[in-house]
């Protein structure tokens, strides 16, 4: 008959005023773990349609990350080639690597001169093969199935657009592009639909002939001098972006195909390394060793390691937002707990005062009444955190079966609303442990008042 | 040595601007395998005075001797071990743990004791036995009459083998019959155990079955009747 079985037979003696506090624990720790499992899956999913896209690591040419965007040129790894095989190589670095690949990024005029329109665009060259294996990274198991790049098996010349791109381009009609808005064109200025030296910068390019429903469209960029360059490419598909801006903008390409527009017939450079790890965890003991080899091996270049996070600042953002409104929940759901178990630990006292009295009577010290009513508390909190993550085992199983779909910022397509609950130990055990903890703490104040009666006036009490 | 000696014992409640004195000047020796009565009307200060005795409460002057120790001295915690080892009580509602079981509730205070498993289990057994309720060990107090509840009462005040039970009117809520034999089982066991009780009643009964009366009345001893040597003593 130790102090937790005489507390356990205490809570089921009142048990529907035992049930209502442990419901209200179990709802609030329903709402703090799905929330949690909610927002776990949205950044986790993010993080993936980062690392699919954009890997983990990038070596980059210092500075470029600070300046280099609007002058990629300047800013290119010369000998990237040994970059990548130092990397790849690297007893430390292989059996951590899913994919090491180049990729370019590029700024210019995107035209279809024969609709007479234009615009500023931001390219990428991408090696296809690489970018279709970082593709299928997905180390959390997310219902996320990036399709190979439309870039696969076609020709140099070829381009993924976005959609806004294409609609801007007026090439919606022959990518077929779905609800894309016409153009109500203007009066434009008469004349020929693109610049003279322009068209003539064009001509120099082996253009083919456009057949019929074939989507071209000429792309002007700033070479390594500063001398403008055009490549004639062929539009294969238009794909829309997550955010509109990027999708008024992109352009995707053959890495070929972008260094021959940046570097011309020099020798081709990158703007970056693109490494993607097999795990996320692995980044810092991965950028520790990438800084080992940039101060050994690889000191010829002035070369620098962003990760995924630095470069992409809305990640760091979601998850800063999420943890914030989870605190947010947490905190308020731990105070609706702790008055909840309070009022009930009250109630008791008040009830048991005569108890109270003949326990102390019969050489109970004040320690063991308070303890007594703390391991009441605590049994409520655990067994109120125990009920409440096999209650969000159940909800979570309910809503990942529900089929129910959700576009995620950022995002193409909508993904599966999912609560990733099942393997989140540590966010289930902290919220477990932190409403035992709350509730515990709630019984302090009446377990207190409980030991500090005068023994004669508990037993007076009716 | 006697069991209790107080000395020039005065409670005085405060209530509000008034002091009240609930006992004033009290001396009393109570002493060893007695069976004692304190006696005397509503409100004379016999449940102070057995307060006092169970070292439950403080008196406001005097000095109080339980057992051969001044237990005004004592820490809480201190007080609480020297209850939990030589003081039993026995109350007018009974005032069982509801939670436990017969036999839970009689080894409660051995746990608090700290006695050994094997030996609570004895002494359990031999108490249940004697007071006649061996046979509802595993009943709940809800599950029992009054008589039988008090009888539960006894063999806890008596499980710790205290030199001293203490006992606040504990026929009050028994009807005569029982509350007869209730005091004849407190009496048979008093001498099997060696032990003093100390009764606040007004139960003639009671009175009648007293080794030593203490009457009381307004907070002061009146009377004291030493009955088994035919003593009579002026307080």
């Amino acid at each position: 008959m130790r102090t937790l079985s005489l507390a356990l037979r205490n809570l089921l003696r009142n048990r529907r005023r035992s049930l209502t506090t442990l419901l209200a624990m179990v709802i609030g720790a329903v709402t703090i773990l799905v929330f949690g499992g909610y927002s776990r899956n949205i950044t986790l999913s993010l993080q993936t349609s980062y690392v699919m896209r954009g890997g983990h690591l990038q070596i980059q040419r210092k500075d470029y990350f600070l300046f280099g965007s609007g002058n990629p040129a300047a800013y290119g790894i010369a000998d990237y080639q040994r970059v990548i095989d130092v990397v790849a190589h690297d007893p430390v670095l292989a059996p951590m690597l899913s994919v090491v690949t180049p990729t370019i990024s590029l700024g210019g005029i995107a035209g279809n001169f024969a609709a007479g329109v234009s615009r500023t665009i931001i390219g990428a060259g991408l090696v296809v093969a690489d970018r279709n294996r970082m593709r299928r990274w997905n180390e959390y198991d997310l219902p996320i199935n990036l399709p190979p790049s439309a870039l696969t098996g076609t020709a140099e010349d070829a381009v993924v657009i976005g959609n806004g791109v294409a609609r801007v381009l007026e090439l919606c009609q022959p990518l077929a592009v779905a609800n894309c808005p016409q153009h109500t064109k203007a009066e434009v200025a008469a004349g020929a639909s693109a610049p003279a030296d322009v068209t003539a910068l064009a001509a120099l390019e082996a253009r083919p002939a456009a057949s019929p429903g074939e989507a071209r469209i000429e792309l002007l960029a700033a070479n390594v001098h500063g001398a403008p360059n055009v490549a004639s490419l062929r539009a294969v598909k238009a794909e829309r972006q997550g955010f509109k801006e990027f999708d008024d903008m992109f352009i995707g390409m053959h890495l070929a195909q972008a260094q021959r527009l940046l570097y011309g017939s020099e020798k081709p450079q990158a703007t970056a390394v693109v490494l993607q790890l097999a795990h996320t965890g692995q980044i810092p003991a991965a950028k520790a060793r990438l800084a080992e080899l940039l101060a050994t091996t690889l000191k010829g270049e002035p070369l620098e390691v962003q990760d995924f996070e630095a470069l992409n600042p809305f990640y760091g953002q979601a998850v800063g937002m999420f943890a914030a409104i989870f605190g947010f929940m947490a905190v308020l759901i731990g105070a609706i707990v702790l008055f909840t178990v309070g009022n009930t630990m009250s109630m008791a006292v008040i009830e048991r005062t005569a108890e109270i009295g003949t326990l102390r009577a019969m050489g109970l010290r004040r320690s063991g009444i308070r303890r007594l009513f703390m391991s009441e508390a605590l049994l409520l909190g655990l067994i109120g955190a125990a009920a409440g993550v096999a209650a969000t085992l159940c909800v979570a199983w309910l809503v990942n079966h529900a089929g129910l779909t959700w576009l995620p910022p950022g995002q193409v397509d909508p993904v599966p609303l999912t609560v990733r609950v099942w393997g989140e130990t540590s966010m289930m055990l902290g919220t477990a442990a932190g409403l035992a903890l709350v509730a515990v703490v709630s019984a302090w104040w009446p377990a207190r008042r409980a030991a500090r009666m005068l023994i004669v006036d508990a037993l007076r009490h009716v | 040595m006697n069991v209790v000696t107080l000395n020039q014992i005065g409670k005085t409640y405060h209530l509000d601007a008034v002091d009240v004195p609930a006992l004033v000047d009290i001396d009393l020796e109570i002493r060893p395998n007695c069976f004692t009565v304190i006696s005397g009307p509503s409100g004379s200060g016999k449940t102070t005075l057995l307060n006092l005795i169970g070292c439950i409460d403080q008196p406001s002057r005097g000095e109080v001797i339980v057992a051969g120790e001044a237990v005004q001295k004592l820490s809480d915690d201190a007080l609480s071990d020297f209850r939990a080892s030589h003081i039993g009580f026995i109350f007018q509602n009974f005032n069982l743990l509801p939670v436990l079981t017969v036999e839970e509730n009689v080894e409660y205070p051995l746990l608090l004791a700290r006695v050994p498993a094997a030996e609570r289990r004895r002494r359990v057994e031999d108490l249940l036995e004697a007071v006649g309720i061996a046979d509802k060990a595993r009943n709940f107090p809800g599950q029992l009459s009054g008589g039988e509840r008090q009888r539960v009462a006894i063999a806890r005040a008596l499980a710790p083998s205290p030199k001293l039970v203490l006992a606040d009117e504990p026929t009050a809520n028994l009807d005569s019959h029982t509350g007869a034999a209730i005091i004849s089982l407190m009496r048979e066991m008093q001498r099997e155990h060696q032990v003093s009780f100390v009764f606040s009643s007004h139960d003639p009964k009671v009175l009648a079955e007293a080794d030593d009366a203490v009457m009381i009345r307004d907070g002061r001893i009146e009377k004291i009747e030493r009955r088994e040597t035919q003593a009579e003593a002026a307080p």
